[in-house]
C-alpha cells in the first residue's frame, strides 16, 4: 500500500507538479474543445485561450505584485 | 524532413540535452568523490529500468487509437510543457533562482563526503544517487520520446534526437571531467517548455476534435506566439521582481535530484 502510494505520489509530482490548477484548467479546456467542436462549431481557440489564462493565472500567484 | 518534423526534433533534441548535463552533473559529483563503479552501475541498473518502461509504454502508446492518442497525449504534454514553461518564467522574472550547475555540482559534492567513506564492493550511496539521478532524468526524456513520436508516428526522428543530445552530452562530460556549466540550461528550459506546451496545445485540441486552420502549419502561428506570451510575462513580472540577485540559485533549494 505504501508503495502504491509512493508511485501515485510520484506521478503526481511528475506530470501535474508544483500547481494542479494547470492540470484541472488543461483538462475542463480540452472538455470544453470537445463540446464544442462536436457541435461543429470552430473550436480551435479554446485551447490557446486558456493557456495563456493559466499560464498568466499560475505566475501572477507564485509571484504576488510588489506593493 | 518537413517544419514538424524539424520541430519535433529541436524540441527533443533541447529537452534531452537539459536532463542529460542534469543527470553528468549527479553522476560526476558521487563519481569523483566516492566509486566510479558503483556510480556506473547505478547508471547500468537505471538504463535498464528504462528500457523496460520503453518497451511497455511505447507499443502501448502506439496501438491506441490517434485521436485517443492525441487527447490523452496532448492534454498530458500540455500540463507537462506548463510546468516547464510556469518555471522558466518564474526564473527568468527573478522569482524563483537561475538553474546553476556549478553550485548543484558543489551541493552534491558536499552531500556525497559528508555521506563518510565509500564501502569496499558496491557502494550503496554512490549506486542510489546515480541510479535516483539517470532515472528520473531519463523518464522526462522517455516521457518527451514517446509523446512527440507516437502523436507524429515518428518514434524514430524522436528517439535518434534524444540518443544524439545524450551522447553529445556524455562524450563532452567524459573529455571535460566536470559539469556543463557552459550549458545555456535556463534558456533551453525556457524554450523547451514553449515546445512542449506549443505540441501539447496542437495535438490536445486535435485530439478533442477540434481543426487548426493550416493544419500542421499552424504551429508555425502557434511557437511564436507562445513564445510572446511567455515573454511577455516575463516583462510583466520584472516589474515586481524581488532581485534574488546573482549568487542566488538553484542549489540553495533544490534538492540534488530535481525535475
Amino acid at each position: 500500500m505504501r508503495r502504491a502510494e509512493q508511485l501515485a505520489r510520484f506521478l503526481w509530482d511528475f506530470v501535474v507538479g508544483d500547481d494542479w490548477r494547470i492540470a484541472v484548467g488543461v483538462v475542463l479546456a480540452l472538455a470544453v474543445t470537445a463540446v464544442v467542436a462536436g457541435a461543429s462549431v470552430s473550436a480551435w481557440w479554446i485551447l490557446p485561450v486558456a493557456v495563456a489564462a493559466l499560464l498568466a493565472f499560475s505566475v501572477r500567484r507564485a509571484a504576488p505584485p510588489r506593493r | 524532413m518537413t517544419a514538424s518534423e524539424w520541430g519535433l526534433a529541436v524540441s527533443v533534441f533541447l529537452a534531452c540535452t537539459v536532463e542529460a548535463v542534469e543527470a553528468v552533473t549527479i553522476v560526476l559529483a558521487v563519481g569523483f568523490t566516492r566509486s566510479w563503479r558503483s556510480a556506473f552501475i547505478g547508471v547500468g541498473a537505471a538504463l535498464l529500468v528504462l528500457a523496460a518502461v520503453t518497451a511497455a509504454l511505447g507499443p502501448a502508446l502506439t496501438s491506441l487509437p490517434l485521436d485517443v492518442l492525441r487527447v490523452a497525449v496532448g492534454g498530458l504534454l500540455l500540463v507537462f510543457g506548463l510546468q516547464w514553461l510556469r518555471k522558466a518564467i518564474l526564473r527568468a522574472s527573478g522569482f524563483k533562482a537561475l538553474h546553476d550547475e556549478a553550485a548543484l555540482y558543489q551541493e552534491g559534492l558536499r552531500a556525497a563526503r559528508a555521506a563518510g567513506g565509500a564501502r569496499p564492493g558496491v557502494d550503496g550511496y554512490s549506486f542510489t544517487i546515480a541510479f535516483k539521478g539517470v532515472f528520473l532524468e531519463g523518464l522526462e526524456v522517455v516521457f518527451i520520446v514517446l509523446t512527440f513520436g507516437a502523436n507524429q508516428h515518428h518514434t524514430g526522428i524522436a528517439a535518434v534526437a534524444a540518443a544524439v543530445a545524450v551522447v553529445l552530452v556524455v562524450l563532452i562530460g567524459a573529455a571535460v571531467h566536470a559539469p556543463l556549466t557552459r550549458v545555456p540550461e535556463n534558456t533551453m528550459k525556457f524554450g523547451v517548455g514553449v515546445m512542449l506546451t506549443s505540441f501539447g496545445m496542437f495535438w490536445g485540441a486535435e485530439g478533442a476534435g477540434a481543426h487548426w486552420p493550416g493544419s500542421d502549419a499552424a504551429l508555425l502561428g502557434i511557437i511564436p506566439v507562445t513564445l510572446a506570451l511567455a515573454v511577455g510575462l516575463v516583462a510583466l513580472l520584472r516589474r515586481g521582481s524581488p532581485s534574488l540577485g546573482a549568487g542566488s540559485t538553484a542549489a540553495s533549494d533544490d534538492a540534488m535530484v530535481r525535475a
